[in-house]
């Protein structure tokens, strides 16, 4: 075996536990499934420090070792999950982060910095397990008094853990010690849990027993056999306290194995083999068609409750849908992925390339053949599109710790509010998204929620409350971080921006311009700087950030109620709806969610000089694409305008002739085009030939920065 | 002089290996590049202009649905743009620009042989008189007589070199080229 691929297989799997142990510390606080989250905690934490036990990694076992300890003493009920509590057992997540992440890089030994962490947090653990008191098992709370003067049967079902073996024990010696208690009736050893002999270590214990015991001692003493193998062993009694309902929970509760419906009941011990071995000959001898479920006509037969049969056919179903979905998902090297999403994306070019060929040729047999071939690549193409596509929810449940982290710096206290995680878009989209919602999110705590005192006057509950939602919007994905705070406060953004210079005092701004203004570089209205934010760095990052994934940001706030950040993005990088044009020889494409409307250039209009258009009573400034891009040659006779719409203006581009809109697949040009303004990739069209993606607010800057350049220098020439 | 030789062969070290060296014509003049650097020589078809970059970038081509660009070489020794004709041909090339390996193809006239030169049939480039920066040269090669100047393909298609060319005209003509009607 590569143990290299092991350490990898390692690293991977211990990222995932400490992301579940994150999100099940964050959720501790939910009382419903308090248990299930502190027992999630645990066995991430265990499953660490004993796969890190293998690999030699000591100093993530040695410090899990300690976690664990405290981790049992809550789990034992001794140690109540308080806040403070919960901070430190997330800072021990990071720094088991931190050790993981050394460890992947191949540094045995940590630095400096997260040594002093660990010892300190360490010391901080130690503060909990005091004085080691015996913990107590929950399930010995629970006795029930037995019946002293006779014997009872009572039902033991065990399932050794895996390191039984390891630790000196032999399963078989416990079996032989609850003889020496009473009469066995009857040992069922359970060994589903069996892997194929190649697999199988011989120094782990995949065994357990299901034990029916006639005996006159109490439930203690029986429970006390485990005594040694109790915190690794899964273990239950059932007595004569308890009811068919106990029953349907020990077939809920058993490891999934592929049993089948008779045996979870004989073994059980509610159901004996001969009532079973009874029932499974009358379904045999039932004539064909009116065969009866086995638990039919265990039921019909009067033999078990119905209850029993129903919870031991739930077992069954669950443990198959299991299988399935655990079948249905596969990892794969991102990579890999990409190397496939560009041999499709040539499969596209060379299959509208042949169709060109089909046209031209005018073979209508060869077209049909052409247009299924078409169809079924697009086909293709979309699906291997969508393997890139993530759920948006676990980038959103990262915020779940962002809140959690920044609430308690600040001292308020916030609810996250998480919807629409289901929503899918591009892997490299979510990849970038992180940072510039991150900024939103910590943004919209700090500067957004009030303080608790203010919120009160305001008559606000105390908690605040941000909200994280995504949805698809025709065709793109639409992000909102929304709160419920005090919102914009429209007369300090514009004094502020009047005091900077950014607008005149008597100008008039529309409530989504005066908004705008947040997103200028160093703009803050912030009374005080916090380590946070209020430094004015951010919002203009962020907008960079989005604009950079083409795509845009819209605040709308309701003053005193709330502010909300839209962030609308392309669901893919990978592919654009573009709008073909050519000038002179070339092809160029604009991105078709830009184009708002196409117009003919009457000739001679406008004159020479001037560079706007009169359209429907709006002044339309527009760009000579022949100019800029300095082209000559090719008919000029009959040119267009098309009119594009980019940060709330509307301007128009001259080019040669319009060809329509077409569906391309980006492919970026290479370092040697790097410094190009106005240009953002290229694509290849149906015939093979190259076209360039025009980068239009680039473009526009361009523009806007020559024509100022010239003007001052009063040497305009006249295109 | 052996010592000068290896000395101007190091650089390219890798490429001297082999000894061969693909010879085509600019103009009336003869080059050479180390065959280890090429990866094929194609046909001179559809080319796409990228507007707004220096003369030397004639533009890009579709290699198999990768987009490569297309480096003008007499453009880059500061002679006349290659024009195109019958037997004009793109060499692809292959070179290491710091941690990337980077395909360009470059224009050339004619495409004419293969020739194994010996190292020690390699002069040291001499310091004026071939036109060309001397950086630009590995050495000159001297077969059957005549003199073939083998380039420092690294160095001519360096990104930041090409990079810093555009830079300039980005920076010295932007201001009164932001109409560029003038270039035309």
């Amino acid at each position: 075996m590569n143990l290299d691929q092991a350490l990898e297989t390692f690293f991977a799997e211990a990222r995932e536990l400490l992301q579940a142990m994150e999100d099940a510390l964050l959720a501790s606080d939910d009382a419903d499934s308090a248990e299930d989250n502190v027992n999630a905690i645990f066995r991430a934490a265990h499953t660490i420090k004993g796969s890190a036990g293998l690999f030699g990694l000591d100093g993530i076992v040695a410090f899990t070792h300690v976690l664990e300890s405290v981790l049992d003493r809550v789990r034992a009920g001794e140690l109540g999950l308080d806040a403070d509590l919960t901070s430190l057992l997330l800072s021990c997540r990071d720094q088991l982060c931190a050790l993981v992440e050394l460890a992947a890089q191949g540094i045995a030994e940590p630095d400096v910095a997260t040594a002093t962490a660990g010892a300190d947090l360490v010391q901080r653990l130690s503060g909990y397990l005091g004085g080691e008191s015996v913990p107590v098992k929950a399930t010995a709370q629970v006795a029930q008094p037995a019946a002293r003067s006779d014997q009872v049967h009572w039902h033991v079902s065990v399932r050794f853990g895996r390191d039984t073996l390891r630790n000196g024990m032999d399963p078989v010696s416990f079996v032989r010690y609850l003889a020496t208690l009473g009469e066995l009736v009857h040992v069922e050893t359970i060994a589903t849990g069996l892997p194929e002999a190649a697999a199988m270590d011989p120094e782990t214990c995949y065994l357990g027993f299901e034990i029916g015991l006639r005996t006159a001692v109490t439930r203690e003493r029986i429970e006390d056999v485990f005594v040694f193998v109790k915190d690794d062993c899964d273990l239950r009694v059932l007595g004569p306290g308890n009811t068919a309902d106990d029953y349907v929970q020990l077939i809920r509760s058993m490891p999934d194995e592929d049993t089948r419906l008779g045996e979870i009941l004989v073994s059980c011990g509610s159901l004996s083999r001969e009532s079973l071995d009874l029932a499974l000959e009358q379904q045999s001898v039932a004539p064909k068609g009116m065969a009866h479920p086995l638990g039919e006509i265990l039921v019909q037969r009067g033999t078990v409750e119905p209850k029993v049969v129903e919870a031991g056919l739930e077992k069954q179903r669950q443990t198959r849908e299991r299988r399935t979905q655990e079948g249905q998902s596969v990892r794969v090297d991102a990579t890999k992925l990409d190397q496939l999403i560009d041999l499709v994306g040539e499969l596209v070019i060379a299959g509208s390339s042949v169709g060109m060929i089909g046209q031209k040729a005018g073979i209508s047999e060869l077209n049909e053949a052409v247009s299924t071939l078409a169809r079924l690549v697009e086909g293709v193409r979309d699906r291997a599109l969508q393997l890139r596509m993530v759920q948006i929810g676990g980038t959103f449940n990262r915020f779940k710790r962002v809140v959690h982290d920044v609430s308690r710096e600040l001292g308020k206290d916030i609810d996250l509010l998480i919807s629409g995680e289901d929503t899918e878009l591009d892997k490299t989209v979510v990849e970038q998204i992180n940072d510039p919602l991150t900024h939103l999110v910590r943004n919209s705590i700090d500067h957004g929620i009030e303080s608790a005192a203010e919120r009160a006057t305001r008559g606000k509950p105390a908690k605040g409350t941000v909200r994280l939602n995504a949805y698809h919007d025709s065709g793109n994905i639409v992000i909102e971080v929304s709160d419920d705070g005090g919102g914009l406060k429209r007369e300090r953004i514009l004094a502020k921006a009047v005091e900077r210079g950014l607008i005149a005092p008597e100008q008039t701004l529309s409530d989504s311009e005066v908004y705008d203004l947040i997103f200028e570089p160093g703009f803050s209205t912030a009374a005080a700087v916090t380590n946070l934010s209020g430094r004015g760095v951010g919002l203009d990052v962020v907008k960079r950030n989005v604009a950079a994934l083409r795509g845009s940001i819209e605040v709308n706030s309701d003053e005193g109620k709330g502010t909300s950040f839209k962030v609308h993005l392309p669901l893919t990088l990978a592919i654009i709806d573009g709008f073909l044009v050519r000038i002179a020889d070339s092809t160029f494409v604009v991105p078709l969610d830009m184009v708002d409307e196409c117009l003919e250039m009457e000739r001679g209009l406008p004159p020479t000089g001037r560079d706007y258009l009169n359209v429907r009573g709006q002044v339309l400034p527009f760009v000579r694409l022949r100019d800029v891009f300095g082209v000559a040659g090719g008919s000029q006779l009959r040119q267009s305008i098309v009119v594009v719409k980019q940060a709330g203006k509307r301007f128009g581009l001259v080019v040669d002739t319009l060809l329509g809109e077409a569906q391309t697949v980006i492919k970026p040009l290479g370092k040697m085009f790097q410094g190009l303004k106005g240009i953002s990739g290229s694509t290849i069209l149906g015939d093979g030939k190259v076209a360039l993606i025009l980068d239009i607010p680039a473009l526009v800057e361009r523009v806007e920065h020559g024509e100022t350049a010239t003007l001052g220098k009063k040497d305009r020439l006249v295109a | 002089m052996n010592a000068n030789a290896q000395m101007i062969a190091e650089p390219a070290a890798t490429v001297a290996e082999s000894g061969q060296y693909l010879t085509f014509l600019l103009g009336a003049e003869l080059f050479a590049i180390g065959i280890l650097a090429i990866k094929e020589i194609i046909e001179f078809n559809e080319l796409t202009t990228v507007p707004m970059m220096p003369s030397c970038i004639r533009g890009v081509i579709n290699l198999r649905g990768a987009v490569v660009p297309v480096v003008d070489l007499a453009a880059r020794f500061g002679r006349e743009p290659t024009a195109t004709t019958r037997r004009t041909c793109i060499v692809i090339v292959e070179v290491q620009d710091s941690a990337e390996r980077l395909v360009v193809g470059v224009i050339v006239d004619a495409v004419n042989e293969v020739l194994e030169i010996a190292p020690s049939e390699i002069e040291p480039a001499p310091t004026f008189g071939t036109r060309i920066r001397t950086d630009f040269i590995r050495g000159m090669g001297k077969v059957g007589g005549k003199f073939v100047v083998i380039l420092a393909v690294n160095r001519i298609l360096a990104l930041d070199d090409v990079a810093g060319l555009e830079g300039l005209q980005l920076n010295g003509e932007l201001a009164d080229a932001a109409k560029p009607a003038v270039t035309v």
